[in-house]
């Protein structure tokens, strides 16, 4: 999105600074705009060397789109948990699922075992670093295969195209 | 309006705390006692909210906002030990 | 007319909160395995709190002025659930816990019966390790 300098290797983690930072003193003074720039230039050169490449953001409005959809889905999510875990019958039907992940760098995978936890039903519990699977435990779950195809539809195909396409 | 809610919504966070004490108490594996830590302080996090809502004084929400950062990373730092702990032999 | 809107939205979102979060803890407490016990603190209680954080962002701002700090409570909320509750299905797959008899699908995290490495050490595939 934002080409990196010398001076800001990670453009987009020193503009979250500047913003965390000002939400934290809670104040738009020229003071503190000052500081918070000191800090989101100098914390990111320091911290340099404990990054991974950044990933570049290809298409920020497609990812803003993705951000409402999962938060839809969020809440979506945990009316039916909660109607899951209410059901006097307990009636549900776990099971492990592993994922055959198509995606090959390191952040959007990340996003993506966190979306697959935070919506229906389902929880990323192991990566495996070689076979490129994820392995899920779902709550209650009829199809295995229709699972897979709505996670690889649902999210894991805008992720592709918003990171990698 | 916003008392009556607030009271029930107090209490419904207590029982959930007392649940998640039940289970840090009874849970038969060390996961189910970590994650049961992990919900408490969850809650705990609304607990004070709740309670700065109550006293109308918002500098409660730096208290939240500590105890969410310092339960993140000792989860996580437990976490890792549970990973390793078998490895070193 | 609009005080009764926001005070009602309030009221609303603490009530839905801290039902979230109590149903959460209840699954804690009565589900079978551990597997499944972590679907009710990861998402239900984060919605919760959540919820209750939101309620009181609109509490505070009433009177003066939109204060949007506690958003960062929310976000910090919502990021770092899913971290915690992945890192603990893997220490849980670590141990070995049991899943539910009924649970389908067995991985391999779960069969072997001595653990050979961990991920951060070495990759761990399909095939049955020597």
């Amino acid at each position: 999105m934002i080409p990196p300098t010398r001076w800001l290797p990670m453009p987009v983690l020193s503009l979250l600074l500047l913003l965390v930072w000002l939400l934290l003193q809670q104040s738009v003074a020229l003071g503190q705009w000052i500081l918070g720039g000191v800090l989101a230039i100098l914390i990111p050169m320091i911290c340099r060397p404990f990054w991974e490449r950044q990933p570049t953001i290809k298409r920020p409005l497609k990812l803003l789109g993705y951000f409402f959809r999962v938060l839809g889905d969020i809440v979506t999510a945990n009316v039916q948990v909660s109607k899951l875990i209410l059901d006097p019958r307990g009636r549900m039907r776990p099971a492990f699922v592993e994922y055959p992940l198509t995606l090959k760098e390191n952040f959007p995978i990340t996003i993506l075992a966190s979306t697959i936890t935070m919506t229906p039903g389902t929880v990323s519990a192991h990566l495996r670093l070689d076979g490129r699977t994820l392995l899920i435990h779902a709550l209650d779950v009829a199809d295995t295969k229709a699972l897979i195809d709505e996670i690889h539809q649902r999210y894991e195909r805008p992720l592709l195209e918003i990171f990698e396409s | 309006m916003i008392d009556t809610a607030l009271w029930i919504a107090l209490a419904l966070f207590c029982a959930a705390i007392v649940l998640n004490f039940y289970r840090a108490l009874v849970g038969p594996s060390l996961p189910d006692r970590v994650l049961a830590v992990d919900t408490m302080y969850m809650n705990s996090i609304a607990l004070i909210v709740l309670f700065g809502i109550w006293v109308n004084n918002k500098d409660y929400f730096e208290a939240a906002l500590l105890i969410a950062m310092l339960g993140f990373v000792s989860t996580i730092a437990i976490c890792k030990y549970l990973l390793r702990g078998d490895i070193i032999e | 007319m609009l005080d009764t809107i926001i005070e009602g939205a309030i009221a609303f979102m603490l009530i839905a909160g801290g039902a979230f979060a109590f149903i959460g803890s209840l699954g804690l407490t009565h589900l079978k395995d551990f597997y499944m016990r972590l679907h009710g603190p990861s998402k239900t209680t984060t919605l919760g709190v959540g919820c209750t954080l939101i309620g009181s962002l609109i509490y505070f701002s009433r009177e003066d002025g939109p204060i949007i700090q506690e958003l960062l409570i929310t976000i910090f909320a919502f990021i770092t659930a899913p971290v915690s509750a992945h890192m603990l299905a893997k220490s849980a797959l670590h141990h070995k816990l049991k899943p539910d008899p009924r649970t389908r699908g067995n991985p391999v995290e779960l069969e072997s019966e001595k653990p050979k490495h961990t991920v951060e050490e070495a990759p761990q595939g399909d095939s049955p390790l020597p």
